[in-house]
């Protein structure tokens, strides 16, 4: 197990869309052991994304079981090739990064997603979830399509409602 | 470490303030800070940290006087990566009447809460106006003594809710 380096802005790399995992391996199983030593090494993250380490495939960790205060969650995910199959609602929040140290912004998310992935050994997963959680792995997906949160900050006079079109998709934004 | 001024500059909103303000600063050397720019009944307000060498009057005054902006130059000590992130969050809604901010900020004062953002806006008609107003900041009290303290202020709405900083 290892603490890996976490790319920080402006590294071009971040903008990388990462490749889905095809090989469910050791190699694999062992990265992401390192992904969460990683995760739970720096400020309390509640979920990370393999290309903030570098490694561009689709793998992200979630965990938002230890919050002040408790919110519905599914507790520790391992999500690989995570996709999302449905939103609904939409609401702001303020979120940080790992890759962008020392700022917070307020970004709207969906409140309710459905999604589909598979485990470190390949086998599917599917999760309905919502608000807090739904957030993070929103956050979290955007890494493997190269966005950052702070591509997608708003300020709070911004009138949620003139941004309905957020929810036909992340890369409709812009 | 360098050396800070906070600049204020207030007049008539126009196209073209925020251009012609940072461009004279710019082309004289000057580097920016945080800033908050906004609208205010009308008016454009900037508030802005700049660092450089030298006094930064004579790079701004004459475009002050062109834009017709009042300008205020003050010596600061703060510096950058000061922030501070907001776990509470207060939202004020009602009809406008005199002492809402006060009433409530006097309650968030005696909590202990650090205000580190609030913006306020009168919204409805100028029959029937409306004042809205979110504050974001920073408490070590619980939500719920918050709350209590801002539940008797009678026909304000007054809603506070933590905010959970996602880092991910």
């Amino acid at each position: 197990m290892a603490v890996l380096e976490i790319l920080k802005i402006p590294d071009d790399r971040l903008k990388q869309i990462s490749q889905p995992v095809e090989q469910f391996d050791d190699a694999l199983r062992a990265f992401i052991d390192d992904l969460e030593e990683t995760r739970c090494d720096g400020p309390a993250a509640v979920g990370i994304a393999a290309p903030q380490v570098g490694h561009f495939q689709r793998i992200v960790i979630v965990d938002v079981s230890n919050t002040r205060k408790p919110v519905p969650n599914h507790g520790h995910m391992i999500l690989v090739n995570p996709e999302i199959t449905h939103w609904e609602g939409f609401e702001m929040g303020r979120e940080g990064c790992l890759s962008v140290p020392d700022y917070t912004g307020n970004v709207i998310r969906a409140t309710h997603i459905k999604i589909r992935a598979q485990d470190s050994w390949g086998n599917p997963l599917e999760y309905e979830m919502e608000g807090y959680e739904a957030r993070a792995v929103q956050h979290e997906l955007d890494h493997i399509d190269g966005m950052l949160f702070i591509d997608r900050v708003v300020s709070r006079r911004t009138d949620l409602f003139q941004r309905k079109v957020y929810q036909k998709g992340g890369k409709a934004k812009k | 470490m360098s050396e800070w001024k906070m600049l204020t500059l207030v007049g008539e909103d126009q196209p073209g303030i925020v251009g012609r303000v940072t461009n004279a600063l710019y082309q004289e050397g000057w580097n920016l800070g945080e800033a908050s720019m906004i609208r205010l009944g009308g008016n454009f307000t900037i508030m802005m940290m700049v660092t450089g060498t030298g006094t930064v009057e004579p790079v701004l005054q004459p475009v002050a006087d062109e834009l017709g902006l009042h300008l205020h130059v003050d010596d600061i000590a703060g510096s950058l990566h000061q922030h501070l992130v907001p776990n509470i969050q207060v939202r004020v809604a009602g009809a406008d009447r005199a002492g809402i901010v006060a009433q409530v900020t006097a309650v968030l004062a005696e909590q202990g809460c650090n205000i580190l953002e609030l913006e306020s806006d009168v919204a409805g008609s100028s029959e029937k106006p409306v004042y809205i107003m979110h504050i974001q900041g920073y408490s070590d009290h619980p939500l719920e003594t918050l709350e209590e303290a801002l539940d008797n202020l009678g026909d304000i709405d007054v809603n506070v809710s933590s905010i959970e900083t996602l880092i991910g």
